[in-house]
């Protein structure tokens, strides 16, 4: 590691936000990784250049990380080489990378900063890291200095606020512009919008927007088509660790989505069901909040409703308060007709109503080396007390189930003993999903269920999901899209309640993906 | 985004797979590898050391260890840390002569009354940790302080024996009954100790609760994603109690043990239980390269310690070196589990 210059604090450079950046070019030649005996990477040729937004689209274990991986110092190619402004460039490290101006930003904000710091520190890590801000710092020159980094990039960021506070949108800011004083030429974005707000979101494209057109290359790692279309200059697909396409405007999406999926799409939008099935769930005057809007609805059996909105509304609360991880504010629940007061998990449970949980990592797996964290147990987990009520385990019987899951939803693993963190994000949530349908439950709700899943994954648990004729299924998902994609009735939730999306006219969006159907 | 690597190695040749598989057998064999490698080394040395009067010695030797290391285990498998075994150990000494001697009570009461003082102070222990929500570490760490100096009090900081003078001025005069003593001194068939019989009943009650039944897995839930076990249903608060309950209980049952060996209540008994049982837990981390608590393991880990300390002694090798060849052992078997035990990311 060469260290950087000491220059004393004063002499930083605090040029305008209209600052342009000397554009990169970067260039990969038959690029090759491998891993034991996977090839993650083979015959990638890829370039970017300055005031570019180049998409990546692949699915999950197509190769993405990895790419991102060795243009970003993190992991040595095997074969082939990189090319930066006409020279030969091997980064050993994420530092060289940096160094170079090439900064990835982890999907995963929080690791931008750290609870407890401010956000002027934050921004100013680098410089602690690097020793550029001298051995004693004081408050007033932190925030003088913080501001001044906030001002160059262009954003309006809450300086005193502790990072642990700020929303993901904030800390999406918060990374980019750690990146922009670092100097990046080159930002690759992971992922950037999963867990923003539509308008939230919308920002975010604005100020990179500007960013591109200030100079900087833009990687723009997604699975939503939507984030593509408004950004993207040209896409780049994946599969099986090869660019199997590269898409220039305008891009034609569903190509580029059965190029990414490897087989054609088939109708990603569901056709709505009038569902017949007597009411399961009835939720009248429900609060979630003392001051929050009433909610009233509810859920047939055979009828799979979506509820979408904004981040912050209060869909996540919902479901955990129908499964008793949230005590009731005020209002009234019907489960099969009958007063139903969630008082936890276990009693939720106990009555047929299972919630897969937001994040499956954290909401519903058990590490991997720790006993538990294999498919068939984390299948079994709720389960055990009805599969096995003299109190010891057999194996056998959880194999079984396991293997009933891995079949019916198409898990790819190594087998009912394989541990979750070998398979990819698709098959770890069909696992969950498995886990919520090995008994089968009146009531299902399902929270962010597409999360880090690729597109062919999603329909084959939107299949799986709709399949249940006798189970009702209640969706929280932040992206329409999605919902449109496994629901028969999509609701709104906002700070006014809850209003029904009127399906028609939401499948009659000008949406080449739909239009397929 | 996560890479994925395929989770079934391609066929190899049958030479080159077995070269393949060798490190990795020779991480889940290491502690066994040594152990063979120590005992024969020993026994070129010292032909004693290969007695199974010698072994049953060991064994003897690493007992009330081994219980409470199985204990720390229990605490650990729902993600806490027990740091209070030594002290409930110790005071559990006290307490069990103190019923013998001042009280005169009988075995069966004051076995009873010792591990119902151990329960108490699992209750406590869940108490501050589960409903007050007071850090594991911290809490079992501050109730050993506590019980270390409360078993000072009742004998104004006098060991307990027969002919003790107590604060009030009253000399004790109850004595040890020979049928307590016997729990810690008499051998089944005249060859195996009772130390080691319950060592060796404890381990596989709770080798086969926390490994082959609902409550263990749901223990290990809620080490493993606390917030996922109470989302899949588990009462984690219970289970959390329950493990406490069970450390704190072999605890005390353990130091029943030592009062009924030592046969009186020596203040200073449960000194270096603490860090001998938690070394035993961790060195089981890299028994069959586990790299988590596991009881099997600890079981091994203590009576690996004894081996060694054993073979030592035997050797000559001075007894102040103890401490820092346990100290090295674990250093060892935790490096061996976490660096050499990494798996590819």
């Amino acid at each position: 590691m060469t260290s950087k210059p000491c220059r004393p604090a004063k002499d930083l450079p605090l040029p305008g936000s209209s600052r342009t950046v000397a554009p990169i070019s970067l260039a990969a030649h038959n690029l090759a990784k491998r891993f034991g005996s996977t090839v993650a990477l083979t015959q990638v040729d890829f370039s970017i250049s300055g005031g570019e937004i180049v998409g990546l689209m692949g699915a999950n274990g197509a190769g993405k990380s990895t790419l991102v991986n060795i243009l970003s110092g993190a992991l040595p190619a095997d074969v082939g080489e990189l090319v930066l402004d006409g020279h030969p460039f091997r980064p050993s490290s994420p530092g060289d990378a940096i160094r170079a101006g090439i900064v990835a930003i982890h999907q995963a904000t929080d690791r931008a900063g750290a609870p407890g710091l401010s956000v002027a520190e934050t921004l100013l890590i680098d410089r602690f890291a690097d020793g550029r801000s001298g051995f004693f710092v004081s408050p007033a020159a932190i925030r003088r200095q913080a501001r001044a980094i906030a001002h160059s990039v262009g954003f309006n960021l809450p300086l005193d606020r502790d990072f642990g506070e700020i929303g993901a949108a904030d800390r999406q800011l918060v990374a980019i512009a750690r990146a922009l004083a670092a100097d990046a030429r080159l930002l690759i974005l992971d992922e950037p919008t999963a867990s923003l707000a539509a308008a939230e979101s919308e920002r975010l494209f604005q100020i990179l927007d500007g960013l591109a057109a200030r100079g900087l290359a833009i990687l723009y790692i997604s699975h939503r088509t939507q984030d593509l279309r408004r950004l993207a200059h040209r896409v780049a697909v994946l599969r099986g660790g090869r660019i199997a396409q590269t898409f220039l405007r305008p891009i034609d999406f569903p190509t580029a989505i059965e190029t990414m999926i490897g087989r054609p799409l088939a109708g990603a939008h569901v056709a709505a069901r009038v569902a017949t099935g007597a009411p399961v769930l009835q939720v009248s005057a429900l609060r979630l909040h003392r001051d929050g809007p009433p909610l009233d609805f509810d859920v047939r059996a055979g009828e799979v409703v979506a509820i979408t909105g904004p981040l912050g509304a209060g869909k996540s609360r919902l479901l955990l308060t129908l499964f008793g991880a949230h005590p009731v504010v005020e209002g009234d629940i019907r489960l099969l007709g009958r007063a139903w007061r969630p008082l936890s998990p276990a009693a939720a449970i106990a009555r047929g109503v299972h919630l897969a949980g937001e994040d499956r990592r954290k909401t519903a797996f058990t590490p991997g080396d720790w006993p538990g964290g294999t498919v068939s147990a984390a299948i079994a987990q709720p389960h055990l007390a009805r599969w096995f009520p003299d109190g010891f385990l057999r194996s056998a019987c959880e194999r079984r189930h396991a293997q009933d899951a891995i079949r019916r939803l198409g898990i790819r693993a190594g087998g009912p003993d394989a541990r979750l963190d070998t398979l990819s994000g698709g098959n770890q949530q069909k696992v969950v999903l498995g886990r919520w349908q090995a008994v089968l439950p009146h009531l299902l709700l399902l929270d962010e269920p597409f999360q880090g899943v690729d597109v062919g994954a999603r329909a084959d648990i939107a299949a799986a999901v709709r399949a249940q004729s006798d189970v009702a299924t209640l969706i929280a998902t932040s992206d329409p899209e999605e919902a449109l994609e496994v629901a028969d009735r999509i609701l709104v939730l906002d700070d006014d309640g809850l209003c029904p999306l009127a399906r028609i006219a939401a499948d009659r969006q000008p949406d080449p993906t739909g239009a397929r159907s | 985004m996560t890479v994925v690597s395929q989770a079934s190695p391609p066929s190899l040749s049958g030479r080159h797979a077995l070269l393949r598989r060798l490190p990795a057998f020779l991480r889940r064999g290491a502690v066994f590898l040594l152990l063979a490698i120590l005992a024969t080394a020993f026994a070129l040395a010292e032909p004693a050391f290969l007695g199974l009067a010698n072994f049953m010695s060991v064994l003897q030797a690493v007992a009330v260890v081994a219980i409470l290391a199985v204990g720390v285990t229990v605490s650990m498998a729902v993600g806490g840390f027990d740091l209070s075994v030594g002290a409930v150990a110790a005071s559990s000494v006290m307490t069990a002569s103190y019923a013998m001697v001042v009280w005169r009570l009988g075995v069966v009461e004051t076995v009873a009354l010792t591990l119902l003082f151990g329960v108490a102070v699992g209750l406590l222990n869940a108490l501050l940790i589960v409903r007050v929500g007071v850090p594991d570490l911290l809490a079992t760490l501050a109730v050993n302080f506590l019980l270390t100096g409360l078993q000072l009090i009742p004998t104004a900081g006098r060991s307990i024996a027969t002919g003790l003078i107590l604060p009030s001025g009253r000399s004790a005069n109850g004595v040890f009954d020979p049928a307590f003593l016997a729990i810690g001194r008499s051998r089944l068939f005249d060859i195996a100790p009772i130390p080691v019989l319950l060592m060796l009943a404890i381990g596989i009650i709770v080798f086969v609760l926390t490994e082959r039944t609902r409550i263990g897995r749901l223990m290990f839930a809620v080490g493993g994603n606390e917030i996922a076990a109470r989302l899949a249903g588990a009462n984690t608060s219970r289970l959390r109690t329950l493990a406490y309950l069970i450390s704190a209980t072999l605890a005390s049952l353990g130091g029943v043990i030592v009062a009924a060996r030592v046969g009186r209540g020596d203040i200073s008994s449960g000194a270096s239980l603490l860090l001998d049982s938690v070394a035993a837990s961790l060195i089981g981390f890299a028994v069959l390269a586990a790299r988590r608590p596991n009881v099997f393991g600890s079981v091994v880990g203590a009576i690996f310690v004894g081996v060694l300390l054993n073979g030592l002694t035997m050797l000559n090798v001075p007894y102040y070196t103890q401490d820092f060849v346990k100290g090295a052992v674990l250093v060892g078997a935790l490096g061996l589990t976490y660096g050499l035990g990494r798996r590819p990311a």
